[in-house]
C-alpha cells in the first residue's frame, strides 16, 4: 500500500478546513462608505419643509434625510405593513387594555446643533401635529382622533393616551412625516421649520435652492453607529419626465425615488442594460371612480352596480400594467396588507368575478331595470396626468361603451380638477387615494359619509357605511377587524356601489445599479432617510 | 431728449398699472384653490377647518376690492408680497431665477448677432446666388424648428453619442465658468438659433432695401470701396429695424423659455411661471407678469435709444 505523504494529507485537510468556512458575500454587498448620492426629486420644488403641514413626496424625498421619527417602518423590510422599528424610540410597550402607549427613547441622541433630543422635543413635534395651536396647520391632526394626550413623564419616556384601543395608533405613529423637532425651537417660534431645517437625522443640511435642488452631508454624530454610508447627497428637482431619464442615463442622478411607467423602465433598461437595477412593488393607492350620487340616474345604486360589473378588471391589469403604473386588482384594503381580502373572498364583490360576459349581461339589466337607455351619454371627469389617471380612464370609457353607454372624457388641470370635486359639478369622476404607511383603518375613512369624510367626493351619506367604520376603528381583533372590512367593502363596493375601485397602483423604481442599501416599499414616503443607502465605486 | 427720458419713464407706470389690474383679474377667473391643492393635492385627510384656516391666513377670504386694494398698496412700496404656494417673498422668488434666466437671453442674443450679421449681410450682398440660398435655408430651417424641439436633439445626440448630458444644476459664472457654460451653453444655442434666424432675414432685407438706395449708388460711383460702403454706410442705416427684432426677442426670452427650460431643466424664470400658473399662486403671478411687462417696457425704451444713436436725424421730443 502506498502512504500518502504527510504533505499531501496536510493540503488536504487544509483544503477540508477551509471548505467549511461560509463564502464570503461578494463584494458588492459589503457596505462600502463615501459618495455622494444625487437623485431625482420628480417636482418643482416644495411649498414649506415643515412635513407636519406639508403632503407633498416633493418635502419627503429631499428633506427626510435630515430628520428622525420615533418609529418608523423597518428598512430592512419596507414592504411588510406590520413590522416597524424604533427610530429614536428604543423599545416600547402598550398596556393590556390598549390605552396607553410607553416609548423609551435611545441615550445620546442629539440634534445637529448639539442640543440632546429628549421626550420633551417628541412631545412637542407631537403636540404640533396632534393638538395644533391656532394659526397652525397639520395635515395629519385627523390621523391622530384616537390620541387624549401625550406625556413626557422623564426626558427618556413619552407616553402616548388613548381615548379608546384602537390599530390604526402604530401606523399613524410611524407616519414618515411626524418629524421630531426642538421643543425650544417650536416655543420660540412655531413656524420656524416652514423655512429652516434643524433635525437629528444620519444627515445634515447644507444647502437649499429654491426650484433646483437640496443637499446634505453626513452627520458624524448620528445615534445608529456605523450610519449613514453616504458623506452626502444632492436632491435634484426635475419635474419633467424626459430630463429625469437623461439625467440618469447620462448620469447625473442615479434614481428617481417615486416611479417610472413601464414604458420608460423599458427605454432605460435598453439604454443602460446591466447598468441599471429595477425594483417593483404594489403601491398603496387607489385609483377610483366616484358617481355623483345627487346627478340622476347616478343615484341609483343599480346604475352605479352595473358601471363596476362592466369593468374586467383582471384583463385590464394585465393591458394596463404594460402601459400605466396601475397593476393590482384589489379592494378597499391595500392587497398587500394582512386585512386585505383574498382573491376568493374579492370575487365574490360585483365587479370582481372572473366572468366578465355575465357580469356585463348583468350590467346591461340593471340598468335597463333603471330606465337608462341604451346609449346613454354622460362625461367621465379626470386629471389631467397622464399616469395612470388619463391611461385608465381611456381604458374605462372603453369598458363602459361594451355595455351600450357612451361615455365622454372630460379632462381637467389639477387644480380646477379639484374645484370640480369639491363643488360637486359632474356626473362620475376619477378619484384616487395614496396613503404612506399601510394603516387600512384610517385609509378607508375616505369613504365614510360626506359629512364625515372631507375626501367623499361621491355626495352620499350613508349611515351603515359610518356605523361599519366606527366598529372598524374600535377593534382589535384581527378576526374580527377583518370581518368588518370585509362588510364595509361588501357596502361601499357591491351593495350600493357607492365608489368604483378599478385598479391599484403599481410602483416600480429603475436605478444606477451602483447604489445599494434601498429597499423599495409599498409608498414613495417611505424608507427616504438614506441611512442605510450605499454606492459601490464606479 | 431729457424730455422725452422722462416722459417715457413716466409713461412706464400707467402701463405697468393697466398690466397689474389686467393679470389680477384674469388669474382670480380661473376656477381652483391653491389651498385646496397643497393641502390636499396627493390625497390627504385635511379637515375644511384647517384649510379655511390657510385661507384666512393667505387672504384669499376677504373681499376681491379689498385683496386688489392690499396688493396695490403693497406694489407703491415695491412690494410685491410673498408667494401663496411657498411662503417666501416674491422677490426672492423671482431673484434666484432671474439670474439665470438672464444669462441665457444673453446667451442667445450673442449668439443670434453673431450669426444673423454677418450672414444676413453676406445674402444680402449675394442676392440670388448660392450663398444667398445657403443662408436662406439656414434661417428658414431655424424658423421651422421649435428651440425645444432643437434642444431635445441636442440632448439625445449627446447621449447617444456620448452618454453624457449637461449638469443639471445652476452654478454660476463666477463660481465655476466651465460648469456654468457646459449646463447654458446648449440651450443658448437651441434658442439662439431660431433667434438667429428672425434676424438674418431681417438683416438681409433691410441690407437690401438700404444697398438700393441712391447715396450707395452715389458712393459707388464715387469709387468707395465695397467694404467701405457697408461698413460706413449701408450697415448703421439697415440695422434700425434689426435692432428692433432684437431688443423683441431677448424682452421674450426673460420668461418666455418655458419648455425649453423644462426640456434643459433650467431652474429659470419660464419654469417658475408654469409653476406658480397651476399652483394658482397669484401673487407670484402677478409679480412675474410686472417683471415681463417691465423687461419690455425697458428693452422699447433701450431700442429707442439706440435708434437715437445709429440715426443722429432721429431726436426725441
Amino acid at each position: 500500500m502506498i502512504r500518502t505523504p504527510a504533505i499531501v494529507r496536510s493540503g488536504i485537510l487544509l483544503l477540508a478546513l477551509l471548505s467549511t468556512l461560509p463564502a464570503r458575500a461578494p463584494a458588492a454587498e459589503t457596505p462600502v462608505r463615501g459618495g455622494e448620492l444625487e437623485f431625482i426629486v420628480p417636482a418643482s420644488g416644495f411649498p414649506s419643509m415643515d412635513a407636519h403641514r406639508e403632503e407633498t413626496y416633493a418635502v419627503i424625498h429631499p428633506l427626510r434625510p435630515f430628520y428622525s421619527l420615533l418609529i418608523k417602518v423597518d428598512p430592512k423590510n419596507p414592504s411588510d405593513p406590520t413590522a416597524f422599528v424604533g427610530d429614536v424610540a428604543e423599545s416600547w410597550s402598550k398596556s393590556s387594555d390598549g390605552l396607553t402607549y410607553t416609548f423609551k427613547l435611545r441615550k445620546g441622541v442629539k440634534f445637529h446643533d448639539g442640543t440632546p433630543l429628549t421626550s420633551r422635543d417628541v412631545k412637542a413635534s407631537f403636540d404640533k401635529i396632534i393638538f395644533p395651536p391656532a394659526g397652525v396647520v397639520s395635515d395629519r391632526k385627523a390621523m391622530f382622533f384616537m390620541v387624549k394626550a401625550v406625556d413626557a413623564p422623564d426626558p427618556s419616556t413619552v407616553v402616548f393616551r388613548l381615548r379608546f384601543a384602537t390599530e390604526a395608533f402604530m401606523p399613524a405613529l410611524a407616519n414618515p412625516y411626524n418629524w421630531i423637532y426642538e421643543a425650544d425651537i417650536l416655543a420660540r417660534d412655531i413656524h420656524w421649520y416652514e423655512t429652516h431645517v434643524m433635525g437629528s437625522g444620519p444627515f445634515k443640511f447644507k444647502e437649499y435652492v429654491a426650484g433646483s435642488h437640496v443637499s446634505g452631508v453626513r452627520n458624524p454624530d448620528y445615534f445608529m453607529p456605523g450610519l449613514p454610508y453616504l458623506d452626502g447627497f444632492r436632491a435634484i428637482f426635475i419635474k419633467q419626465e424626459a430630463p429625469q431619464l437623461a439625467a440618469i442615463r447620462g448620469g447625473r442622478a442615479m434614481v428617481n425615488f417615486r416611479a417610472f411607467p413601464p414604458k420608460a423602465v423599458e427605454e432605460l433598461k435598453t439604454a443602460m442594460g446591466d447598468k441599471l437595477a429595477v425594483q417593483e412593488s404594489a403601491w398603496n393607492c387607489g385609483l377610483y371612480l366616484a358617481p355623483n350620487h345627487k346627478v340622476k340616474p347616478f343615484d341609483d345604486p343599480r346604475v352605479r352596480r352595473a358601471l363596476s360589473l362592466a369593468l374586467d378588471r383582471w384583463e385590464g391589469s394585465k393591458a394596463l400594467s404594460k402601459v400605466a403604473i396601475v397593476k393590482t386588482v384589489g379592494g378597499l384594503v391595500f392587497p398587500g396588507s394582512p386585512l386585505a381580502a383574498p382573491q376568493a373572498e374579492l370575487q365574490t364583490i360585483a365587479g370582481f368575478g372572473t366572468d366578465i360576459q355575465a357580469a356585463r349581461t348583468e350590467a346591461r339589466r340593471l340598468l335597463r331595470e333603471a330606465g337608462v337607455p341604451d346609449g346613454f351619454s354622460f362625461k367621465l371627469h379626470n386629471r389631467a396626468v397622464e399616469q395612470p389617471y388619463k391611461a385608465v380612464g381611456i381604458w374605462v370609457i372603453d369598458q363602459w361603451r361594451q355595455i351600450g353607454l357612451n361615455v365622454e372624457h372630460w379632462v381637467e388641470p389639477t387644480a380646477p380638477f379639484f374645484a370640480t370635486l369639491r363643488n360637486g359639478n359632474f356626473q362620475v369622476t376619477m378619484d384616487f387615494n395614496c396613503q404612506a404607511v399601510v394603516n387600512p383603518v384610517l385609509d378607508i375613512s375616505k369613504f365614510l359619509s360626506n359629512d364625515r369624510s372631507a375626501s367623499n367626493y361621491a355626495q352620499y351619506q350613508d349611515r351603515v357605511v359610518d356605523g361599519l367604520y366606527d366598529e372598524i376603528v374600535h377593534e382589535t381583533d384581527q378576526g374580527k377587524l377583518k370581518t368588518r372590512l370585509r362588510q364595509f367593502e361588501k357596502r361601499v363596493l357591491d351593495e350600493q356601489a357607492h365608489y368604483l375601485m378599478t385598479l391599484w397602483w403599481n410602483r416600480i423604481v429603475p436605478y444606477n445599479a451602483r447604489l445599494h442599501g434601498w429597499k423599495i416599499s409599498p409608498s414613495h414616503y417611505l424608507n427616504q432617510d438614506l441611512a442605510n443607502v450605499w454606492l459601490s465605486p464606479e | 431728449m431729457r424730455r422725452y427720458l422722462v416722459k417715457r419713464f413716466l409713461l412706464m407706470f400707467p402701463t405697468l398699472l393697466g398690466v397689474a389690474v389686467f393679470v389680477f383679474v384674469l388669474i382670480r377667473l380661473l376656477p381652483g384653490d391653491v389651498v385646496q391643492l397643497r393641502m390636499a393635492g396627493e390625497g390627504g385627510f385635511v379637515s375644511e377647518e384647517a384649510m379655511q384656516q390657510e385661507r384666512e391666513r393667505l387672504g384669499l377670504d376677504r373681499p376681491i376690492w379689498r385683496q386688489f386694494a392690499d396688493w396695490m398698496s403693497g406694489l407703491a412700496r415695491l412690494d410685491l408680497g410673498v408667494s401663496m404656494w411657498t411662503g417666501r417673498p416674491v422677490t426672492y422668488e423671482i431673484g434666484i431665477r432671474f439670474q439665470l434666466s438672464l444669462q441665457i437671453a444673453i446667451m442667445a442674443t450673442i449668439i443670434a448677432i453673431a450669426l444673423a450679421l454677418p450672414l444676413g449681410t453676406i445674402a444680402a450682398l449675394y442676392q440670388d446666388r448660392w450663398p444667398d440660398y445657403a443662408v436662406r435655408v439656414f434661417s428658414i430651417a431655424g424658423l421651422a424648428m421649435p428651440s425645444f424641439w432643437l434642444g431635445i436633439l441636442i440632448l439625445l445626440g449627446f447621449l447617444i453619442a456620448f452618454h453624457w448630458t449637461p449638469p443639471m444644476v445652476y452654478v454660476p459664472f463666477w463660481v465655476d465658468p466651465w460648469r456654468n457654460l457646459s449646463q447654458l451653453v446648449w440651450p443658448a444655442l437651441a434658442t439662439g438659433y431660431r433667434y438667429s434666424a428672425v434676424a438674418t432675414r431681417m438683416t438681409r432685407s433691410a441690407v437690401l432695401e438700404v444697398l438700393r438706395e441712391d447715396y450707395i449708388r452715389t458712393a459707388r460711383a464715387k469709387g468707395i470701396r465695397r467694404k467701405l460702403i457697408l461698413t460706413r454706410h449701408a450697415l448703421k442705416n439697415a440695422m434700425l429695424p434689426v435692432v428692433t427684432v432684437i431688443g423683441l426677442e431677448f424682452a421674450f426670452l426673460i420668461g418666455g423659455l418655458v419648455v425649453t427650460e423644462q426640456v434643459f431643466n433650467l431652474n429659470g424664470l419660464g419654469k417658475l411661471f408654469v409653476d406658480a400658473v397651476t399652483q394658482y399662486d397669484y401673487t407670484l403671478v402677478q409679480g412675474l407678469v410686472l417683471l415681463v411687462a417691465f423687461v419690455f417696457i425697458l428693452s422699447n425704451f433701450a431700442v429707442d435709444l439706440l435708434y437715437a444713436w445709429l440715426d443722429p436725424r432721429i431726436r426725441y421730443r
